[in-house]
């Protein structure tokens, strides 16, 4: 062993200071966007990754839910322009708590939606007292086109591109935020 | 009078353990059990590997959440059609992601889940040998002609 080892140079010993430094840096710059986009909404710890994600609409075709005409797969395929796909229920609370965000979002997209396991009068009588975002209502009395969209509760929303091909989900209740900073700026780039 | 309440005990005791084997067997409705019992042992071991996507941490057997009933209806359609359990629970992934599994899949990700304490370990070894190698104490430099000035002047006696 030779004893005359120099010790490490200053720019070394600089190097092994700013590392654990710029490890708990980074590490809390992570945290932190993590927790602003809990308290937002663009993240959420418990969302199933939807495998359903930038692949065609499921194999479906739903009755009407009056007031509007249902709707299927082969309708959302044959779109040319975005349309946002909205799973709700007049049992639902979050989904009352929502309609007011769905109806300022109507104008700029139009939101077709799926009554989740839900009475036609009942579904009826929710989208009248809402003021109906809804372009289009198709129900889905067993909720087995839901498994086939991989929908795990109400409210849940889909965006749905051209051609029919899921660009966007969100298991969780639409917000303004998540409009003005996800939703408007998909659909425009969407649009082109 | 103290007979008539034992006996009356002893009658609701009968009751509860004569009603327990529907409250411990996994399907709150018997009906909706398929009537081939190798079948159904079939479609609750499936079920028993999914996760119920409301509760999260109950899998669709024990669950006795409305979209659980609903997957557990499925499961029993896809049995009862003779499908293996390799596609049943394909058909699920493709829905609901590997999350939906219980017992998640050999991933890369996973893979480095497991390895990660094992890889620890070694990063710490290689670490600790290298700190035990390097001597403990390099002679220092020696010393320059002004620094051996100044040590003179402080040591003299006063």
């Amino acid at each position: 062993m030779n004893n005359t080892t120099p010790p490490p140079s200053p720019t070394r010993r600089r190097l092994l200071m700013a590392t654990p430094l710029v490890l708990a840096g980074a590490t809390g710059v992570a945290f932190w966007r993590m927790l602003s986009g809990m308290s937002h909404g663009s993240f959420d710890p418990h969302d199933i990754h939807a495998p359903v994600l930038n692949k065609p609409v499921p194999d479906f075709a739903l009755p009407d839910q009056p007031p509007s005409q249902g709707f299927g797969a082969a309708d959302l395929r044959a779109l040319r322009t975005p349309v946002l796909v909205n799973y709700f229920a007049s049992w639902c609370i979050p989904c009352v708590a929502e309609m007011p965000t769905l109806n300022t979002l109507k104008a700029q997209v139009p939101i077709w939606g799926i009554a989740y396991k839900d009475k036609p009068e009942h579904a009826l009588g929710f989208v009248e007292r809402a003021g109906n975002p809804y372009a289009r209502i198709a129900a889905d009395r067993d909720g087995l086109a839901a498994i086939d969209w991989g929908v795990s509760g109400v409210p849940e929303t889909f965006l749905i591109g051209p051609g029919g091909i899921i660009r966007w989900h969100s298991a969780s209740p639409i917000t303004e935020e998540l409009i003005r900073t996800t939703i408007l700026p998909l659909v425009n780039r969407l649009k082109q | 009078m103290t007979v008539r309440i034992l006996r009356r005990a002893l009658l609701a005791l009968t009751l509860c353990l004569a009603l327990l084997p529907l409250v411990a067997g996994a399907v709150d409705d018997p009906s909706e059990m398929l009537p081939d019992p190798a079948q159904e042992q079939r479609a609750e071991a499936i079920g028993a590997q999914l996760r119920c996507l409301v509760c999260q941490n109950e899998s669709i057997e024990d669950s006795s959440a409305d979209l659980a009933r609903d997957l557990r209806h499925v499961v029993r359609e896809h049995v009862a059609k003779g499908e293996s359990n390799k596609q049943v629970m394909d058909w699920m992934v493709e829905r609901y992601g590997n999350f939906i599994r219980l017992r998640p899949p050999l991933t890369i990700g996973t893979l480095l889940l497991w390895l990660m304490p094992v890889l620890a370990l070694l990063v710490g070894v290689m670490v600790a040998l290298r700190a035990f190698r390097r001597p403990r104490t390099s002679a220092p430099p020696p010393l320059t002609d002004a620094e051996r000035a100044r040590l003179d002047d402080l040591t003299r006696p006063r």
